[in-house]
């Protein structure tokens, strides 16, 4: 579990969102999991870096969250993507394929001239 | 916008931040209970799968700590609740507390005063526009006396102004002095004054506050006689009523018109100029445009495009043109040379205020080392503390952050208190030291505030950031263990205090050592024998001018009738006249030259400071005869062709001869000159503490050459305190003449003492520096060494125990003392030994390198620190080997 990678810094924000868009809303516990799961185990989320991602999007009013009760029957607090979170999470999507996109570019080889 | 809300947000839930927290807490909680689910079903036991949870959630408590971070003012919350918790502490250890209080508030009050009397009088420029483009110019002779500047003769500086081009103005000046009469009640009394070129205001850019200034009209031989007042002469002896501008006011007898007041700020070159009056006024035409009489300042103002380099060059051609033309037939300098108007202010003082500020910053140092100290022997005793915060979630930003705060306090309270003591000390110092040029300038600005407000936090930083680095770094465990081993204070603690006191131990001796040189100084100072009796005599000056004595008779009338009436006045013993005393300065010199010698090469001057004195004058002042005889009762009026010399005078000009009965020819009675008879040699006399002999001559002064005998000072030898003659002395001279004013009614011990002020201040200041930085050093060798003594109580007891002898133990520890403070012995002596050179030039007799000074100071610091050291190391050999280990 030690040798897992940690979540880049300024990425967890965007799987955080995606996977409120795509699962619906979800406690903090589920949200990890689910992360890591999509990653093919390849990422350890840390809850001291979940955390204060889940606040700073909450303060930012991309999510809201209240308390509900989980699957198992447990009390848990629920995060769900608010409009402007929707709008927050097409944005970066954006974003990001256009990052990546220039980024391939720069390191594909068949490019270099 | 999205910013803005996330702020909204941020307030309010540092409002409701318990709730926040406790819901935060019940959701981590739930988080963790869904985990220890999975493992349960998983198969484990509750316990192994609640702790597998609490491991994977990665301790509730820091990422509680995190997310507090991210909310609310986590920055200003964090610094208000430090600075809290430093108040607490602080109040805890309320000795602590004063100690280090007390400490800094000295180093920095003191470091405060010093920066302000700096900038006041070194650095913020003369309070005139464009003051950097303003300088002094003195002609010199590089080739021979290439450090000595001379005063400019007149003629030499309206040659200047004639033909330089790169100067926008010049203006010569020097100091003069007038009596003015008493009137309407008012006292009379003795002005000092200048006299300057008509443009003087002009070239340094000051204003009238009042009236006008002088015109070209007012500044030529046979002009009316004008004068303008100071601000401070205008508002003392005229109430500040500007009627007087137009009316006359009596100087010398004579009535000058009052045409303007300057303004309050102008006191160039010194406050204690009173009045000002046109330069040509009153001179004879030879002595205005004379090549050989140096007697004036020079000020001028550089053109704004015109190169200093270039502008002095032409200045110095002029004046060497002037040299090569009439060197023959009087005394001529070859060159000119500019320095800054400030640097000509203020430039003797320069060295002894640098020395000053290097010795304050010096203790500043110590007390910040000191400070240290305490504060690392504070963070020793709660590293467990810290230990437990951090495992309990605190990041070493914030244990560092909570640490450096408490050093903060300290300093900020510290400088407070600093600040309120550096005002009073500045008043202090500048009331004191009135020898201080610009002393009237010196007040704190916003540079000086600013000053101490970065002293004050740069202390702060640097006494607590070494401590709150060393006490959070390392492991935790290991922290915890050794805290509750108790032995504890682990061995890089001690080491890093022991850096700290060698640091502070090598300052110590640097300024020691300083301190030392300056008082040595100091002393050879005050007790040179300036060759004549200092004990229980009195001076007083007074100036005989004007219509009433302007024949000789009236002089010697009035000297012979004074000094009658003084004899005879009861507890004096002796009494005698004479223009300037020993210890006084050099007031003037006269070229002379020797028939009897063959004539001297073309550029060979021989220049002898000129005395004037009545037959009982040497025996007042217990000046030893030599050879000859002294002045006879009769040698008077127009029977004056006689002089008496000193021995130094006849080592230069009479090698191997005897002067006796030889001639010197001088030009005093008459711009022609004429033989004075050499009749009696005197021992020599220093004419400044402090300076080498120079070549002297006394002409008799009741010849009552008006002019060259007004000039008068009564001396009064007493057999006990001379002080109490000093009123009925003044109360026969009112009787004499009650226009007369007196002034410097001074003993010789207050003559000497006033020239003698500026090393009085190094040497007394740094010396106090000195031994108080000594005593900070004793005290943190005492802490270090007591701390250790406790912390090693068990290792003592077990070597004790094991048959060690208390002579062993109480040497063990006094050498583990003593080593940091030997090796800081080194270095200080290492760097002084480089450093004491830069105070060379304001030594006297005292080679940088005194050898004495050197191991006084050694000698002061090995009993200082030994005995600092030995009341620890005696308590670590009166442990009980027994009760040592129980309390293990």
């Amino acid at each position: 579990m030690g040798n897992k990678n940690e979540v880049w810094l300024g990425t967890l924000s965007l799987m955080v969102l995606r996977t409120l868009a795509t699962m619906g809303p979800q406690h903090g516990y589920g949200l990890a999991r689910r992360i890591e799961q999509i990653s093919g185990d390849r990422l350890s989320v840390n809850y001291g870096t979940l955390y204060p991602a889940l606040l700073k999007l909450e303060q930012d009013g991309s999510i809201t969250s209240e308390w509900g009760i989980s699957d198992t029957n447990r009390r848990a607090k629920f995060y769900q993507l608010t409009r402007a979170g929707r709008k927050h999470l097409e944005r970066e999507t954006r974003d990001w394929h256009e990052t990546t996109a220039i980024l391939a570019r720069f390191l594909s080889p068949a490019e270099e001239g | 916008m999205r910013t803005w809300r996330g702020w909204s947000k941020r307030l309010r839930a540092w409002v409701a931040d318990g709730d926040r927290d406790r819901d935060l807490g019940q959701e981590l909680e739930s988080v963790v209970e869904m985990h220890t689910d999975e493992y349960l079903r998983a198969g484990m036991t509750r316990e192994e799968a609640r702790r597998r949870a609490l491991i994977e959630v990665g301790g509730v408590e820091q990422v509680r700590q995190t997310v507090r971070d991210g909310r609310g003012f986590p920055r200003l919350e964090g610094w208000a609740r430090d600075a809290k918790y430093a108040m607490r502490a602080l109040l805890r250890t309320p000795g602590f507390s004063v100690v280090a209080f007390v400490v800094m508030a000295i180093g920095i009050g003191a470091s405060v005063t010093l920066f302000t009397v700096v900038r006041s009088v070194l650095l913020r420029p003369l309070p005139f526009p464009h003051a950097d483009r303003l300088v002094a110019l003195y002609s010199q002779d590089d080739r021979s006396k290439p450090d000595l500047e001379n005063n400019v003769a007149s003629g030499d500086f309206y040659d200047w102004q004639r033909s330089s081009h790169g100067y926008e103005q010049m203006a010569l000046w020097r100091w003069t002095g007038y009596n003015m009469s008493g009137s309407g009640g008012d006292l009379p009394e003795f002005l000092n004054a200048g006299t300057s070129s008509w443009n003087l205001f002009a070239t340094l850019g000051a204003n009238p506050a009042l009236g006008r200034l002088f015109t070209p009209d007012d500044d030529h031989i046979g002009a009316g006689l004008t004068v303008i007042l100071s601000w401070s002469f205008f508002e003392r002896r005229f109430n500040g009523d500007p009627g007087i501008l137009g009316k006359t006011i009596r100087l010398n007898s004579q009535n000058y018109t009052v045409i303007g007041v300057l303004p309050a700020w102008f006191q160039f070159p010194d406050p204690k100029i009173q009045l000002w009056v046109p330069w040509q006024v009153g001179e004879s035409r030879d002595a205005i445009f004379s090549h050989y009489i140096h007697i004036a300042h020079v000020v001028a103002r550089l053109r704004a495009d015109a190169s200093a380099r270039a502008a002095l060059q032409e200045l110095s051609a002029v004046e060497y043109g002037l040299y090569t033309r009439l060197r023959g037939s009087g005394p001529m300098e070859q060159g000119v040379i500019a320095k800054p108007l400030l640097e000509d202010v203020v430039g003797k003082v320069k060295t002894p205020l640098y020395v000053l500020l290097g010795a304050v910053v010096c203790l500043l140092l110590i007390a910040c080392l000191n400070l240290s100290n305490l504060l690392v022997a504070r963070s020793a005793a709660r590293r467990r503390e810290m230990a437990i915060r951090s495992a309990l979630g605190s990041s070493r930003l914030s244990l560092i952050r909570q640490q450096l705060m408490e050093s903060l306090l300290i300093c900020l309270i510290g400088g407070a208190f600093g600040l309120l003591l550096s005002v009073g000390a500045t008043q202090w110092l500048i009331s004191r030291w009135t020898e201080l040029p610009r002393g009237y300038d010196v007040h704190p600005d916003g540079l000086a505030v600013g000053f101490s407000l970065g002293v004050t936090l740069m202390a702060g930083v640097l006494a607590g950031l070494l401590p709150s680095i060393s006490s959070t770094g390392g492991t935790i465990l290991a922290a915890l263990q050794v805290g509750s081993r108790g032995i504890g204070g682990s061995v890089g603690r001690a080491s890093l205090r022991k850096a700290l006191l060698t640091a502070e131990v090598a300052l110590t001796v640097v300024l020691l050592i300083a301190a030392g040189l300056l008082f040595k100084s100091f002393l050879r100072l005050r007790t040179v024998e300036l060759g004549c009796t200092t004990k229980n005599v009195l001076t007083m000056t007074y100036f005989l001018r004007g219509d009433q004595y302007s024949k000789p008779e009236q002089i010697v009338g009035f000297d012979t009738q004074l000094l009658e009436r003084v004899r005879h006045l009861p507890g004096v013993q002796a009494a005698g006249l004479t223009n300037v005393v020993p210890g006084d300065g050099y007031y003037g010199d006269h070229e002379v030259w020797i028939p009897e010698h063959p004539a001297q090469a073309p550029g060979e001057h021989h220049f002898v400071a000129y005395r004037t004195a009545d037959p009982g004058y040497f025996s007042a002042m217990g000046i030893p005869l030599l050879r000859g005889r002294l002045f006879s009762n009769d040698e008077r009026l127009e029977h004056d062709k006689f002089v008496i010399v000193n021995q130094e005078l006849v080592r230069q000009y009479f090698p191997g001869e005897d002067p006796l009965g030889k001639h010197l020819r001088v030009e005093w009675r008459t711009p022609q000159g004429e033989n004075y008879e050499i009749i009696g040699v005197v021992a020599n006399t220093k004419y400044l503490v402090g300076k080498p002999p120079r070549p002297m001559m006394w002409f008799p002064i009741l010849a009552g050459i008006p002019g060259n005998s007004g000039d008068s000072v009564l001396v009064v030898r007493s057999e006990t305190d001379v002080t109490p003659l000093a009123i009925p002395i003044q109360r026969l001279i009112a009787s004499l003449d009650m226009n007369l004013p007196v002034k410097n009614v001074l003993t010789m011990e207050q003559i000497i003492g006033r020239s003698t002020t500026n090393s009085s201040f190094s040497a007394t200041l740094v010396l106090s520096f000195a031994g108080f930085s000594l005593v900070l050093a004793a005290v943190g060798l005492y802490g270090v060494l007591a701390y250790l003594v406790t912390q090693r109580t068990g290792e003592i007891g077990v070597r004790m125990a094991l048959g060690a002898r208390r002579e062993g133990v109480l040497r063990l520890v006094l050498i583990d003392g003593l080593r940091p403070a030997l090796l800081g012995l080194g270095i200080g002596i290492t760097v002084s030994l480089g450093m004491t050179r830069l105070i060379s030039s304001v030594l006297y007799g005292t080679s940088p390198l005194d050898a004495s000074v050197f191991l006084a100071v050694i000698a002061t610091l090995l009993i200082s620190a030994t005995g600092a050291c030995l009341l620890p190391a005696w308590r670590a050999a009166r442990i009980n080997p027994m009760c040592a280990l129980r309390a293990e």
